[in-house]
C-alpha cells in the first residue's frame, strides 16, 4: 500500500476504534490519547484493527510508535508488507 | 491445572519482613498499636492524613529526602523533596482558604499524575476540605454526576480537559464556583470562568499551620458504582491514614529507604491511599509516571529508579506477559524486592510469570472503595498460592456468610458464618479505621451494606482450610473492567438517551487482558435499523459522554432483553447467553425467577 492509502486505512480504523472522532479534524502529529482521550485499550484495538486491515502485526512492545496518525503511517510503512 | 504452593523462607527477602511469617495469626496487634506508629498533630491537636505524610518529614535531614520523583510524558523529570511539598502543600491550603472554601466543603480533581494534583491533595487535607479524586478519562456526564453529588465547589484540571468536559456542562454545575487550571502559567489570562492555579499559588503564603482536626472529620471522597442507580460518593476521615501506614507496612512491607512505584490512576482508590498517602507517611520516595501503559517504559523506569516495591495491576502484568519473560530479564531488577496487584483477581499464570519473568511472585490482594485500604493479602513473608487474594492483614476479621439468590441469608437479622471450603459473601467486622462512613446523601444504600454486625462486600469467595481467600465472582453486576468499577446502570442509562434506543442492557465480557469488557445489549425503537452503522454511532454517542473506559467497546442488537418479573433486566441472563451455557443452567446458576 502507498502512503496515501495506509493513510486512509489508518483513519478507518482509529473510526471503528473511536467512532466518535472526526477523522477528518486529526492533527497526525498528536497523540492521539492526549488529543482524542483514546486509553490503552483503545490503542491495543487500534494495534489489532491495523493489522487486520494491512497484515502487519503491531506487537506490544510497538505500542509506543502507533500513538500518533503519522506513527502509525510511518510504522505501517516500514514495516508493511502486502495485506495478509 | 493447579499451581503449586509457592513457600517462603528467608532467602525470599533481604530485609527482615515487617509481618513475620506467622504474625497473621498473632493478636498482639491492635489499631492503638498502629495509631502510635503516626505522630498526630503538635499539641495533641487531632490527627491529619497531611501531617502524616508531609509535614513530620519536612523538618530536619528527612525534609532534604525525595518525596515524590515526578516523570513527565516526555521525558521530564522533577524531584519534590518533603520541604517542597510541605511549602506547596501549604500555598495550596492558604489558595483554598482565600477562595472561601471551608471545612469539609469539596475540592475534586479531575487530571492525570501531574505534580499540581499532590499539592492539590495535601493542601485541601491541610485546610480540612474533603479531597475527591475524579478518574481523568471520565467523559462529561460522569464527572457530571459525581460533582453534583458531592457538591464540589473547587474542580482542580487542566485546560484540555476542561474545554472538553467541563465548560459545555458548567451551566449544569451550581455548585461549582472555582475552576483551578493546572497548566496556564502564572501571569497568563486563563480561559474565562477558570483561574490559573500557578497564578494563585505564586501569591500565597508559604507556611501554614494545620488547623485542629477530628481524626473523624471527613477527608475523602471516592465514587463507586453499585448495580444501580447514581455513583456513590463513599466518606472516608482522616484516620483512614492509620490504615493506610499499617497497610504500607503489612501488605506493602515498606522500609525506610524503599523507592515505591503505585502506577494506579488517582481517580480510584488505590492511585490515593497508596499512590498519593501511603508512600509519604513512610517517609519513602513515591514514583508518579504520568504516562500511561507503555512496557518498555514501565521497564526502563524499573530498572532506572530503581523501584523497590512496586504495586501495579493485573491487567498490566497480563500486559507485560505479553512480551515474554525476555524484556524483563534484559532489565536490572535488582532493586526490585517486592510486587503486588490489586484491582480484579489476579490469575495464577500472572503470579507464576513474576516468579520466572520478575524474579518475584506478583502478591494479589484484595480490598475495595469502601474499605479504604488492603485487607486481605498475600504477604512478602507468607507462602503464596496462586490465584488466591491471600489472608486477613492483622486487625481485619474476615468470614464467608450464607448467601442466597438475594444476597445474604438472614434469620431475625443474623447470619449464618460458614465454616471453610463453602462458597459465600465475603464480609468483614467494621471497627477499621479507614472504614468508609456512609454514602454521601445516601443513608439507605450504606444500612444496606449491613448485615448481622458485618460489612458486606458484594464478593463471592470461599476460604480454604489454611486460611487463604479465593475470589468465585461477584453477587452484583458491577463490571471489572482493567481494575475499574462500572456500574451498568450508569451505561444503560446514557444509551437510553440516544434517540434509537427503546431499552438497553450492560454486562461485563470476560477478556483475557482487561479481566472484562463493557458489551451492551440494545433493543432499537420501532420502525429504527439495527445495522453496523447505528452500532458505531451508539458506541461513539457512549464514549462521547462517558468516556472510553466507560463505555460499551462491544454492542449487540436484540429484539428484547430478559426481564424478571417485577420489571429489572435479567444482566446474568444476558451474560451467560453471551458466554454460551445453555440455558437449562440457569436455573442453578442464577436462582433467580425467569419472565
Amino acid at each position: 500500500m502507498d502512503e496515501h492509502t495506509l493513510r486512509e486505512t489508518v483513519l478507518r480504523v482509529l473510526g471503528e476504534v473511536a467512532p466518535e472522532v472526526d477523522v477528518t479534524r486529526v492533527n497526525p502529529a498528536e497523540d492521539l490519547r492526549d488529543q482524542l482521550d483514546l486509553d490503552s485499550m483503545d490503542l491495543l484495538n487500534l494495534a489489532i484493527g491495523l493489522f487486520q486491515a494491512t497484515g502487519t502485526e503491531v506487537p506490544e512492545r510497538d505500542y509506543g510508535r502507533i500513538v500518533t496518525v503519522d506513527g502509525c503511517v510511518g510504522y505501517l510503512m516500514e514495516r508493511g508488507g502486502p495485506p495478509a | 491445572m493447579s499451581y503449586r504452593t509457592i513457600h517462603k523462607g528467608p532467602r525470599d527477602w533481604r530485609v527482615p519482613p515487617n509481618l513475620a511469617v506467622d504474625a497473621l495469626e498473632h493478636d498482639a496487634f491492635s489499631w492503638d498499636v498502629a495509631r502510635a506508629w503516626l505522630d498526630g498533630l503538635p499539641g495533641g491537636r487531632g490527627l491529619n492524613i497531611a501531617h502524616e505524610a508531609v509535614d513530620r518529614h519536612a523538618d530536619g535531614a528527612s525534609g532534604t529526602r525525595t518525596a515524590i520523583r515526578w516523570l513527565g510524558k516526555h521525558g521530564e523529570r522533577e524531584n519534590l523533596t518533603y520541604e517542597d511539598l510541605r511549602r506547596r502543600t501549604n500555598r495550596m491550603a492558604h489558595v483554598l482558604e482565600d477562595l472561601g472554601i471551608r471545612r469539609g466543603d469539596a475540592v475534586f480533581t479531575l487530571t492525570g499524575r501531574v505534580p499540581e494534583l499532590y499539592a492539590t491533595a495535601f493542601g485541601t487535607l491541610k485546610a480540612g476540605a474533603v479531597l475527591s479524586p475524579l478518574f481523568s478519562a471520565f467523559g462529561p456526564e460522569p464527572v457530571r454526576q459525581r460533582l453534583e453529588i458531592g457538591r464540589g465547589r473547587v474542580l482542580v484540571t487542566g485546560r484540555a480537559a476542561y474545554e472538553r468536559k467541563i465548560a459545555g456542562i458548567r451551566d449544569r454545575l451550581p455548585h461549582l464556583e472555582h475552576v483551578l487550571l493546572t497548566d496556564v502559567p502564572a501571569g497568563a489570562p486563563p480561559p474565562a470562568g477558570t483561574l490559573s492555579l500557578a497564578s494563585l499559588m505564586a501569591d500565597a503564603d508559604d507556611t501554614y499551620v494545620i488547623g485542629p482536626t477530628d481524626p473523624q472529620e471527613p477527608a475523602l471522597l471516592h465514587f463507586t458504582s453499585g448495580t444501580t442507580g447514581t455513583p456513590k460518593g463513599a466518606v472516608h476521615v482522616h484516620e483512614a491514614v492509620v490504615m493506610h501506614h499499617a497497610t504500607g507496612r503489612f501488605a506493602l512491607d515498606l522500609h525506610p529507604g524503599d523507592i515505591f512505584w503505585c502506577t494506579a490512576d488517582p481517580g480510584w482508590v488505590t492511585g490515593t491511599s497508596y499512590g498519593i498517602i501511603t508512600p509519604l507517611t513512610h517517609g519513602i520516595t513515591s514514583i508518579v509516571d504520568e504516562a500511561e501503559f507503555d512496557a518498555d517504559r514501565w521497564y526502563r523506569i524499573l530498572s532506572g529508579e530503581r523501584v523497590s516495591v512496586w504495586y501495579t495491576a493485573p491487567t498490566a502484568v497480563r500486559r507485560l506477559m505479553r512480551l515474554g519473560e525476555e524484556p524483563a530479564r534484559d532489565a536490572d531488577l535488582s532493586a526490585l524486592r517486592f510486587v503486588a496487584s490489586v484491582g480484579e483477581p489476579l490469575n495464577p499464570e500472572a503470579v507464576v510469570w513474576g516468579s520466572d519473568a520478575l524474579g518475584l511472585p506478583v502478591h494479589d490482594n484484595w480490598w475495595q472503595t469502601e474499605t479504604g485500604g488492603i485487607m486481605i493479602a498475600n504477604t512478602i513473608a507468607a507462602d503464596v498460592k496462586p490465584g488466591s487474594m491471600g489472608r486477613p492483614l492483622p486487625g481485619v476479621e474476615a468470614a464467608v456468610l450464607s448467601h442466597g439468590p438475594d444476597g445474604v441469608v438472614t434469620h431475625d437479622g443474623e447470619v449464618e458464618v460458614l465454616p471453610a471450603g463453602h462458597e459465600g459473601e465475603l464480609a468483614l467486622r467494621p471497627g477499621w479505621p479507614s472504614m468508609f462512613r456512609g454514602y454521601l446523601h445516601d443513608d439507605e444504600r450504606y444500612r444496606r451494606c449491613f448485615a448481622g454486625g458485618w460489612y458486606l462486600t458484594g464478593d463471592l469467595v470461599t476460604r480454604d482450610a489454611d486460611g487463604y481467600y479465593w475470589f468465585l465472582g461477584r453477587s452484583d453486576d458491577v463490571i471489572k473492567s482493567s481494575g475499574h468499577l462500572i456500574g451498568p446502570f450508569e451505561v444503560e442509562s446514557t444509551l437510553l438517551e440516544h434517540p434509537a434506543v427503546a431499552e438497553a442492557g450492560v454486562i461485563g465480557k470476560p477478556d483475557p487482558l482487561a479481566g472484562e469488557i463493557v458489551k451492551a445489549f440494545v433493543v432499537v425503537k420501532p420502525r429504527v435499523r439495527a445495522d453496523d452503522a447505528l452500532s458505531r454511532e451508539l458506541i461513539g454517542f457512549g464514549r462521547s459522554r462517558l468516556g472510553a473506559a466507560v463505555a460499551p467497546r462491544e454492542l449487540g442488537f436484540v429484539d428484547d432483553l430478559p426481564h424478571t418479573r417485577s420489571g429489572k433486566i435479567m444482566r446474568r441472563l444476558l451474560r451467560a447467553r453471551e458466554l454460551g451455557l445453555a440455558v437449562g443452567d440457569l436455573s442453578t446458576l442464577e436462582g433467580e425467577e425467569t419472565t
